[in-house]
């Protein structure tokens, strides 16, 4: 099996079988180590006293209360990016302007700010101290150690992830397909509609599919926010480490399982996206 | 397992207290209470809300929901400053209540003379936590400090319960060195150069000795040590009482700011009276903390031998051994120097 | 290049430029600008002095040591093994290679957490690594070791991701030119494949680095969080705000994320500089998980 198909018929433009195996066997050493162990100690640690303990782990209120409070954290979090990454990756990706370099800097910015950061500003913002703490009190808003506060730091993790996924494939299709659509008549809404999105689908789909792993599992920011009280306002990783800390290490890591599954359900959409968006490229290039 | 049931149990008898107390609570609207709290009572809280629920109900005919949120001392007083809408606060020293009140004034200043026993409706102290048979053969807290025994305590910037540990060491090492500071500052020094791993919180520290095979003691709870070795390892770990700890006193408050806000005081206020009702007292018991009713204490005194101890006062109360040992630049941060490394 | 751009934009007749651009600008003010003003607002009360006293006490220069220090390691092994495995994946055929090429993102979809959990159980002195290791003299879990392993997984995909495309983009004659004027196989990678591909492999060296450096989830669980050995950055952000100094916790983020932007400035400016060699219409590759096989 191995080398069944080797790269290239050149000899001279191909390593020897011996470097090939060496190079092989270290990735995959690597890669073994560091993704499948990690990967296969979750799931391990989840069936430890086997599929019924395991099964029982979802049967605890406060839990479910983590799972449909992730899943409605994500819900309004990856709608609201998408829409702005679509905005975003359009505005910068049709367009010339001034300090175009600036704004794509701070739309990443989220991605290198440390999650504990990003909640200490929410803190700042919105905390009975912060900038609108008084006036929150006084109309009875609660945000932060609630459930817009959790949202609020999901959209800020998950801030760039559609915007940077769309913005190279918009940029590269280039304007002349809208330009031509547009002579024709359509309008920009049709255009978009018509002749961009079909153009950027998977790009975008792919972007949702990171932006929405990624929100179900942040843990710094939403922790710095969240209040941790339980069956209200704790997320399903918040929910692992109260576990944890319960030492109910099974229900922990059962809970820690869901989303690993969630990430390798992700891997497979983001596989089939590649492999479809390729099946599609390959024969109109 | 038989935890599950007792749970499922009292989880099964609320429901039944919902349902039949329906028609008197047609007058009184449901009430919800928040009550933040550190990470040792737990299982403790979860027992009581389930408890005080039932008893209000019958009292009042008024549902209640005690929602429960539990973390690092220091994290939930600070959450608290930031706007969590807690009713009550069930801290692990005074000092994090203390800063509430002093930054929200939604506490008064008093609170501590405001319920029995300076707040503390129970007790803990500090205990180590070491393997079956305790094969280092650690007796007291001189032992900690030979050389190559490894000692799990958590990071005292962050965690209350490591700051009642590094306290009670210091009480040791005063009164065995005839209240000699330098000696004690020696032997604390010492004692953490010992330390492998400061954790954040005293579970995440009791993670790492029982979990992760780390250490040969663990400085904890008194409840968290018990605790560990019910529900972890009978038979894998055992407690062993120092010649002298400190008597750590967890304490409760109401936060008035909250609760006349919500309408919440005279339930949250119960709530934190029925702590010290003999059925309260039961429950504290029960889950490993030192009650304060003679008559419960007498019946657990098998699970709570006694140990000679000092108590905060000692040390000047909290605002002071919170400005000498643990603020920015103080004895512990001295202890952590480069140069000590 | 675009800030030199003309005017204010380029005569299109692209519609939406003015809705898409507005509303762009006030979504990043509220929801990245405003928080982090807040934080700029708060550290500057403190006052210049102070805010020099706070970031360069011994306690927080460790930290930023520690937290530089070991992203950059986990970065550097992340730069030759990912661009390892970067090239395995592109050029060899074996068995579960599809697999294992999607497992490289794993680390991105893993929330930070679990995966700090399950690599402490692995690299505890009794876990299944760790106890071999123990057995050798090496501790990983709770030292600086387990801090870099932590960050290496953690920024794994990025290197791998960034140089992919480049290698399966490249032109294979180039190769064999060299190969028929008498270049071995290793003089052709150093001299013809190499130059081609670190662009990209220094691109995804920084991306990892960067966010290593504010990682915290993974970090917490395995390192043993003691003060002026293993104790990072974003930690003593949080140590900060549990013992009520918001002003030293706000000063810490403050140079922190003055880090940050100053590192995403470098990496755009890399990216430009790497992206110029290719298509001229996209100077931007997407910064996480570049999408391969979408864009290219």
């Amino acid at each position: 099996m191995v080398n069944a198909l080797p790269a290239s018929a050149a000899p001279a433009v191909s390593e020897s079988a011996f470097v090939r195996r060496l190079l092989i066997g270290t990735s995959v050493l690597f890669l073994g180590t560091f993704l499948l162990v990690p990967l296969g100690c979750v799931f391990a640690a989840a069936f430890a006293q086997g599929v019924a303990a395991y099964a029982a782990s979802f049967h605890d209120p406060d839990t479910l209360s983590a799972i449909r409070l992730t899943l409605l954290a994500a819900a309004i979090a990856v709608p609201c990016n998408l829409v702005f990454g679509v905005a975003a990756a359009w505005a910068i990706g049709k367009f010339e302007f001034f300090g175009k370099g600036f704004l794509i800097a701070l739309i990443d910015l989220p991605f290198s700010i440390s999650p504990v950061v990003a909640g200490l500003t929410y803190v700042l913002l919105f905390g009975s101290h912060g900038w609108f703490g008084p006036w929150l009190a006084a109309h009875n808003v609660q945000i932060i150690f609630a459930i817009p506060g959790i949202v609020l730091a999901t959209i800020f993790v998950t801030f760039p992830f559609v915007a940077r996924e769309l913005l190279p494939t918009i940029a590269a299709q280039g304007n002349d397909e809208e330009e031509a659509a547009l002579t024709l008549g359509a309008n920009g809404w049709q255009t978009f509609m018509r002749v961009t999105l079909p153009n950027v689908k998977w790009a975008l789909l792919y972007g949702v599919i990171l932006c929405n792993a990624r929100a179900m599992g942040e843990f710094g920011a939403v922790s710095v926010v969240s209040g941790h009280i339980r069956g209200l306002t704790n997320t399903m990783p918040l929910q692992i480490e109260v576990l944890y800390n319960d030492y109910q290490y099974v229900s922990a890591f059962a809970v820690a399982s869901l989303l690993a599954l969630l990430a390798l359900a992700t891997l497979v959409v983001k596989s089939v996206v590649e492999w479809r968006a390729a099946a599609i490229e390959r024969p109109s290039a | 397992m038989k935890r599950l049931l007792t749970r499922a149990v009292l989880l099964a008898s609320a429901a039944l207290a919902l349902t039949s107390g329906a028609h008197a609570a047609a007058q009184q609207p449901p009430a919800t209470i928040l009550n933040v709290s550190y990470d040792p009572p737990r299982e403790l809280y979860d027992d009581y809300n389930t408890v005080f629920a039932k008893y209000w109900k019958a009292k009042t005919g008024q549902s209640v929901t005690v929602q429960q949120s539990n973390g690092g001392s220091g994290k939930q007083a600070r959450a608290v400053i930031d706007g969590l809408q807690a009713d009550v606060v069930t801290l692990a020293l005074a000092y994090d209540i203390d800063a509430i009140a002093a930054k929200t004034g939604w506490i008064p200043r008093n609170w501590q003379s405001r319920l029995p026993n300076n707040s503390t409706p129970y007790t803990s102290t500090i205990v180590f936590l070491v393997h079956a048979g305790n094969p280092k053969h650690i007796r007291d807290w001189s032992d900690l400090v030979r050389p190559g025994i490894s000692v799990i305590t958590p990071n005292p910037k962050t965690s209350g319960g490591a700051r009642w540990n590094f306290l009670a060491a210091w009480a040791c090492a005063l009164s065995k060195s005839g209240r000699n500071a330098g000696a004690a500052r020696a032997f604390v020094t010492k004692l953490y150069k010992n330390v492998p791993v400061l954790d954040s919180g005293a579970r995440g520290s009791t993670t790492t000795f029982v979990e992760r095979g780390i250490g040969d003691v663990e400085i904890a709870w008194e409840s968290d040590a018990m605790l560990a070795v019910e529900k972890l390892g009978p038979g894998r770990f055992q407690i062993v009482r120092p010649s002298l700890s400190i008597l750590a006193e967890p304490p409760v408050a109401l936060v008035d700011g909250v609760v006349d806000k919500k309408g919440t005081r005279r339930v949250a206020q119960a709530y934190l009276n029925y702590l010290y009702s003999p059925q309260g007292q039961e429950i504290i018991a029960r889950h490993y903390f030192r009650p304060r009713l003679a008559s419960v204490a007498r019946r657990y005194s098998w699970q709570f031998p006694a140990i000679k101890m000092v108590t905060i006062a000692q040390f000047g109360g909290w605002n002071r051994a919170q400005q000498t040992y643990f603020a920015d630049g103080g004895v512990f941060d001295q202890i952590y120097q480069p140069n000590q490394q | 290049m675009p800030l030199f751009a003309a005017g204010l934009r380029r005569k299109s007749i692209i519609p939406g430029f003015g809705l898409t651009l507005g509303f762009t600008v006030c979504y990043l003010s509220l929801i990245v600008l405003l928080p982090l003003a807040a934080t700029f607002v708060e550290t500057s009360k403190i006052g210049w002095h102070e805010f020099w006293r706070i970031v360069t006490g011994p306690r927080a220069v460790a930290a930023y040591g520690l937290s530089f220090g070991a992203s950059l390691i986990a970065a550097g092994m992340n730069f030759f093994l990912g661009t390892l495995v970067a090239w395995v994946l592109v050029r060899y055929q074996f068995p579960f290679k599809r697999i294992l090429d999607s497992l490289v993102d794993l680390p991105f979809a893993l929330p930070t957490a679990v995966a700090g959990i399950a690599l402490t159980t692995i690299y505890a002195p009794n876990g299944l690594f760790g106890r071999p290791l123990a057995a050798l003299g090496i501790h990983v879990a709770f030292t600086r070791l387990g801090i870099v392993v932590a960050l290496t997984f953690i920024g794994l995909p990025f290197v791998v991701r960034t140089v992919q495309p480049v290698l399966e983009d490249l032109d294979r004659e180039l190769e064999e030119a060299a190969a028929s004027l008498g270049a071995t196989r290793w003089k052709t990678f150093t001299r013809v494949l190499y130059p081609a591909i670190a662009p990209a492999a220094i691109t995804g060296f920084a991306l990892a680095f960067a966010r290593g450096v504010g990682e915290y989830g993974s970090v917490i669980f395995i390192a043993g969080n003691m003060p002026m050995r293993t104790e990072i950055a974003p930690l003593l952000i949080v140590t900060k705000l549990e013992e009520y100094d918001y002003s030293g916790a706000t000063a810490i983020a403050t140079l922190m994320l003055l880090i940050s932007f100053v590192l995403l400035l470098g990496i755009n400016m890399l990216q430009r500089w790497s992206g110029g060699r290719g298509e001229r219409d996209a100077p931007e590759e997407p910064l996480l998980t570049p999408a391969m096989g979408l864009s290219g």
